[in-house]
């Protein structure tokens, strides 16, 4: 199960890789037809490669950054690293680095992207907030997902999404103010179009990644997580604990809520969304209710 | 003839591949084997440091000192061969690791009755770093069984047995601590 996993998100990655790689020169290829202008394709080309060779080593780096992380060492928090140590050998998993977000808002999440690579993220909110045996729930639930390569694709999927959505924006300002200035009323037109085309494709993007990181990966995480513990009343609590905290993540977007372990909304915490079933269709995450029932169930 | 030649490619196909398999397999047991002996080495090196820092202050308990070292040299004198685990071998490999917990587990009760040494910054490290150190070792053990039983599955499921005993691959032991535990260990209540 596990190593069809690894496969699957491997496949995945380099399948949304070649996808945006694809549309940014084809792009690309539109615009220099139209604008005269064949220099752009290769600029594009080199570019969109660039970016993609970035993102998929650096993108981590990113996150993290987005999300106001800093590294802790051994020393701030030894009780924190030997948890995390454990649960590493108990999973056969390299030890990852550790990360804090000073937050109160209770939350985790992992990135990087290979076990090798690995960063495992905390808000202080978790630290404080938890018991050991909860803390050690959310960590091997994190671990699941480092193990999986679930890290991999996700946290690619926040940098592609983002350059796509910066894109969007961008042309949509061009084509809609920069024509006025323009002699060449036919070219601001088209980018005019392609932006508001790149507009509605970013949310169906955002859409994807919800697809992508579908909930069924957040219940297998869970189940793979309680593996490692043989305790699915710490996560089981632990989900409880985070879900009556109701103070939002500050740092977390629409590109990162995925990641996270429970939703940094809160919207879908209280079985508020349940009865519809739109809304749900649309949720990062399962209901935690579910998850919760499915852990007791264990 | 064609059809012939295609079944037996394909039929060596599938040999390759169930014999890479099993390579993986016992690789990854291999592997999970020496993630248990790093932290045993771990503990071999803390014990000597704990008994050290016990003797300036405890200088009744001989006897205790003495049983963990000797537990300690009797484990460290196992070596075991990660190629070839075989039953008897685990079995008293299991037992003077088992031995060596509960000398270990003695000295840390025997050292609360001194408050000296109970302060002591020193034995205080030592002894959250020893029971880090046991964390561990069930962690890497826990890893150790979890790939075992993988492999030890995948060697008794047909077709894979036919190959199995075709390349002499041997079914792997579970190293289970024979520990027995302090809920089975006379209670001494002393005051």
């Amino acid at each position: 199960m596990v190593y069809t996993q690894i496969a699957t998100n491997k496949r995945n990655t380099a399948l949304l890789i070649t996808f945006f790689l694809v549309l940014i020169i084809g792009l690309a290829f539109v615009f220099s037809q139209n604008l005269n202008s064949p220099a752009l394709l290769p600029v594009a080309v080199i570019v969109s490669v660039l970016m993609s060779i970035g993102s998929y080593y650096y993108s981590d780096k990113i996150v993290l950054a987005m999300s106001h992380a800093k590294e802790i060492q051994r020393s701030e928090d030894s009780e924190l690293y030997r948890t995390v140590e454990n649960l590493s050998i108990a999973a056969g998993l390299p030890t990852p680095k550790i990360y804090l977000i000073d937050d109160t808002a209770p939350n985790a999440f992992a990135t990087g992207r290979d076990p090798k690579h690995a960063v495992l993220c905390i808000t202080s909110g978790l630290r404080e907030k938890l018991n050991k045996q909860e803390l050690e729930g959310v960590i091997s639930h994190e671990l699941s997902h480092v193990g999986n390569y679930d890290i991999r694709l996700s946290t690619i999927i926040v940098v592609l999404v983002g350059i796509v959505s910066l894109l969007s924006n961008w042309m949509l300002r061009i084509g809609f103010f920069g024509r006025r200035n323009r002699d060449n009323n036919q070219a601001g037109a088209i980018i005019g179009i392609i932006g508001i085309i790149l507009a509605l494709l970013s949310p169906i993007a955002a859409t994807l990644i919800q697809l992508a990181i579908s909930r069924k990966r957040e219940y297998l995480a869970d189940a793979s997580g309680v593996l490692l513990t043989r305790f699915p009343e710490g996560l089981a609590s632990a989900l409880r604990k985070i879900a009556a905290d109701q103070e939002p993540l500050e740092v977390a977007n629409n590109a990162t809520a995925h990641l996270f372990i429970v939703n940094p909304y809160k919207s879908n915490l209280n079985g508020r969304s349940a009865g519809s079933s739109l809304a749900r269709l649309f949720d990062t995450h399962p209901p935690i209710q579910e998850r919760i029932k499915r852990l007791e169930e264990m | 003839m064609i059809y012939l030649l295609i079944i037996v490619v394909l039929l060596v196909l599938a040999a390759i591949g169930i014999y890479n398999g099993l390579i993986q397999s016992r690789n990854r047991v291999d592997e999970a084997w020496s993630d248990i002996e790093v932290q045993l080495k771990r503990r071999y090196d803390l014990i000597p440091n704990l008994v050290n820092t016990v003797k300036g202050y405890a200088k009744h308990e001989e006897g205790t000192l003495m049983q963990v070292t000797e537990a300690r040299a009797k484990a460290t004198s196992i070596t075991m061969d990660p190629t070839k685990l075989d039953a008897a071998q685990m079995v008293k490999f299991q037992a003077a690791q088992g031995e060596l917990t509960q000398a270990v587990g003695k000295l840390l009760a025997v050292a609360e009755q001194y408050p000296d040494l109970k302060a002591n910054q020193n034995f205080l490290s030592l002894q959250s770093d020893l029971t880090d150190t046991e964390d561990k070792i069930q962690a890497a053990r826990r890893f150790y069984n979890g790939n075992v039983r993988d492999y030890n599955t995948k060697l008794q499921t047909f077709p894979t047995n036919l190959f199995a005993s075709m390349f002499a691959f041997t079914t792997r032991t579970f190293f289970d601590i024979d520990d027995k535990g302090p809920e089975s260990q006379p209670v001494n209540v002393q005051f």
